[in-house]
């Protein structure tokens, strides 16, 4: 056994002490699959950074009421009645002034994108007071709270970076009214940081709404609250609602989006993943094919045919790590953290994201990588354990 | 021409390797071709936009409705040769994952603004006399199996009927075809059906399309629209379809460098691939190329010899890879109906080419250098 491994141990170090003399190929096999694994790892980014703000704000006690039938606050409606009985059912939680639910409004405004100057639909939404401890994680990082009953806006962090006008201090106008920025927060990178936020009771007569709202975010006793809270709005013939968890309802939102980026990268990765295959493979057949006479001496020595396939296998297997490892830093260097907006389809308003390059999807791409490796390192290996050793001798 | 067979037999001489470099530019091609369908998915409506023609929308947001009045104050501002309205519906058909464009039109004035579309005439009566009527795309006729005669009833959470009901129903009475590819997956139906149906928000469309007579005049004449309603309670914002669209793609995303940073990646990728395998089977040659030196052939000639295989190699992997990706994308959207313009346009197709040829070119150049500076004597000491 000792006597296989120093077999293999020497004809893998003869096999990568070669690699000099072929750096053309050994650079090309390496670089094709680098560049699998950064595109695998650089699309997955995107909608692994989209997914995580449309889940990020919720806590598992919080859900969200829509009137039936709608799936998107955009689309609903709700009457000052039908508030009052959601937020009195059971299994909603007490704050200091009453339920801890919030009654809102979901609108969007046209603004201009920083980066590219074209018009985005950016959500603006009113909020009661409740909002605040339904949403623990909202922090004002600059500037001041909105106060109540005035035409005064704050700004999610990703909203003020995307799109124009939203600093803190300028006044935004949209159509006739002219809204301050006071303040600016941060939600722990949720979906609220993308939108702008007033009193709902101003936002209503601005866009002369009445008494009416849109949604109803409220915080239950505990997450096992959901289904009394659920079960009491479903049998109550005053109101027609359809509640979810916070969680899910984001997910649902964000599920469009994710697969349909998800599915892309994956295509686009798998046929570049069978074009590097093709490339690592010329790559250790022309290998196979250089040291075709000192494979034949080795063997004519007594080196064992296991021992080729597997030092081959070996050294194909290093240049796949190596191109794994490549593509994984330039995803992380390139795509980590690149702030971006897209459309939220469900509501046609603007989410802005950065893309995440997390471990999982480097661990992802480097198993491709690995994979790549094998197939490519298998069949040239193959080969050269079945070389006839005479035929081989002769072409010295 | 006559050198055909001594570049054919060359690139046999390791079927294997010809082989495997032949598929990478396959798959590079396919993958090419995939990508310029997926953009084209997402900003493909920038390419249907037509010269003349404006979208008219609310200045402050997109969802906020136009009053239908609009129109006809539209018309009378010189240069406007028509105006049609829509408004987002919003529905889906049995289940919330049907979905598609649904909007209410009056139809004689959508048939005028929209030349694309064609129906055959007497659909075409029937739906201009029945109220209650609708005319799909084929697409989505072909896709629900609707023929003229169904009923189609399209749950909208954004409209009720008086009653409240949310639930329209519709009679099929024509299916339209259009001209552009994949534009054939909306459902139309009556604005004064709709109008009078409806509960809330009578009297407001979603927004206008408008074409002017002089494609020259459009910037002017968009001007004039927004100034006639300013200071009303809805100022309109008016820019030309392809803005529109390109606005509404860039809200998307930056797809455009996304999609195009990739595309580098794979091209650098193979380039690499194919270019070092040319190069190498040319090194490998260095003492035929000798012999044929010594046989007279001029360096020319030489040269051509070894561009000839590799622009034979890019151009043979690049036809089938787009042949691939053609038949790959022609079946239409994959994903079920987010991508309904999901093709492969035909401008593609020769951009494709142009690629190809240049791939052939800077793989084979190197190698046709040296083997144009190889001097006989040392070619021939290697055999």
């Amino acid at each position: 056994m000792k006597n296989w491994f120093s077999q293999v141990f020497s004809v893998t170090r003869f096999g990568v002490l070669s690699i000099p003399q072929r750096r053309g190929s050994v650079a090309a096999a390496v670089i094709g699959i680098a560049g699998v694994v950064a595109v695998l790892a650089g699309v997955l980014s995107i909608a692994a950074g989209f997914r995580r703000v449309m889940t990020q704000s919720a806590s598992p006690d919080s859900t969200i009421v829509l009137r039936s039938g709608a799936d998107s606050e955009m689309v609903s409606g709700f009457s000052r009645e039908n508030i009052r009985v959601v937020a009195d059912s059971p299994g909603v939680a007490a704050g200091s002034n009453g339920p801890l639910a919030s009654a809102e409004l979901f609108v969007i405004i046209n603004l201009p994108k920083r980066s590219t100057g074209t018009d985005a639909n950016v959500p603006l939404r009113g909020v009661e007071q409740a909002a605040f401890t339904v949403r623990d994680n909202v922090r004002i990082v600059e500037g001041r709270m909105f106060e109540w009953g005035k035409n005064e806006i704050i700004v999610g962090t990703g909203a003020a970076k995307e799109f124009a006008g939203l600093n803190v201090g300028s006044t935004l106008k949209v159509g006739k009214i002219q809204w301050p920025v006071v303040g600016r927060f941060e939600a722990n990178g949720g979906m609220a940081e993308s939108e702008i936020w007033t009193d709902a009771t101003v936002l209503q007569s601005a866009y002369e709404r009445g008494d009416t709202f849109q949604s109803v975010y409220a915080r239950l006793n505990s997450p096992e609250s959901f289904f009394m809270f659920s079960n009491s709005l479903a049998g109550d013939p005053r109101v027609s609602v359809k509640v979810m968890r916070q969680s899910d309802y984001y997910s649902e939102q964000s599920s469009m989006m994710t697969k349909l980026i998800t599915s892309l990268g994956v295509l686009i990765a798998s046929l570049m993943a069978v074009g590097a295959v093709f490339g690592a493979l010329n790559t250790m057949y022309s290998a196979v094919a250089a040291r075709t006479r000192e494979i034949a001496t080795l063997r004519a020595l007594g080196f064992g045919s296991g021992s080729v396939v597997i030092s081959i296998l070996l050294e194909s297997l290093a240049l796949a790590l190596i191109g794994g490892f490549l593509g994984a830093a330039i995803a992380y260097i390139a795509f980590n953290n690149f702030h971006t907006t897209t459309m939220n389809f469900q509501s046609f308003s603007q989410v802005t994201f950065a893309f995440r390059v997390t471990p999982a999807l480097l661990i992802q791409g480097i198993i491709w990588a690995v994979m790549i490796g094998l197939i490519g390192g298998l069949f040239p290996a193959l080969r050269a354990a079945r070389l006839p050793i005479a035929t081989a001798l002769r072409e010295l | 021409m006559k050198f055909l067979p001594l570049i054919w037999s060359n690139l046999k001489r390791r079927k294997l390797r010809s082989a495997l470099t032949l598929l990478s530019i396959v798959v590079a091609f396919i993958l090419f071709g995939v990508l310029c369908a997926i953009k084209h998915a997402l900003a493909g409506g920038v390419s249907y936009a037509k010269a003349n023609r404006l979208i008219v929308r609310d200045k402050v947001s997109i969802i906020n409705l136009l009053p239908e009045t609009y129109k006809e104050r539209m018309k009378r501002i010189p240069g406007v040769a028509a105006a049609s309205h829509q408004t987002w519906f919003g529905g889906h058909y049995q289940d919330q994952k049907n979905f598609f464009m649904q909007t209410p039109v009056v139809p004689e004035e959508f048939l005028e603004m929209n030349p694309e579309v064609t129906m055959p005439e007497d659909q075409k009566k029937a739906w201009f006399t029945t109220r209650t009527g609708a005319i799909v795309g084929k697409s989505l006729a072909d896709k629900y199996h609707w023929k003229i005669g169904s009923k189609i009833p399209i749950q909208s959470p954004i409209w009720a009927k008086q009653d409240g009901d949310h639930t329209w129903e519709f009679d099929l009475v024509g299916i339209y075809e259009s001209s552009l590819k994949g534009a054939d997956q909306a459902l139309l139906f009556r604005y004064d059906y709709f109008e009078e149906a409806r509960q809330v928000a009578k009297g407001k469309v979603g927004w206008y399309t408008i074409r002017v007579q002089d494609a020259q005049r459009a910037a002017e004449i968009a001007k004039q629209i927004d100034r006639e309603f300013e200071n009303s309670s809805s100022e309109t914002k008016t820019e030309p379809e392809g803005a529109f669209a390109q606005g509404w793609a860039s809200q998307v995303g930056n797809i455009a460098l996304i999609t195009a940073s990739i595309m580098g990646a794979v091209f650098f990728t193979i380039l690499l691939v194919t270019g070092n395998t040319m190069s190498q089977s040319v090194r490998e040659r260095a003492g035929e190329l000798g012999v044929l030196k010594a046989l007279g052939f001029t360096n020319n000639q030489v040269v051509t010899f070894v561009l000839a295989e590799s622009l034979l190699m890019a151009c043979l992997g690049a036809g089938l890879g787009l042949l691939l990706a053609w038949a790959l994308t022609a079946r239409g959207d994959p994903t079920g109906g987010m991508l309904p313009l999901f093709s492969m346009p035909a401008r593609d197709l020769l951009i494709g080419a142009a690629i190809a040829v240049a791939l052939g070119i800077v793989t084979g150049i190197f190698p046709a250098m040296n083997a144009m500076r190889l001097r006989v004597a040392d070619a021939l000491r290697r055999i």
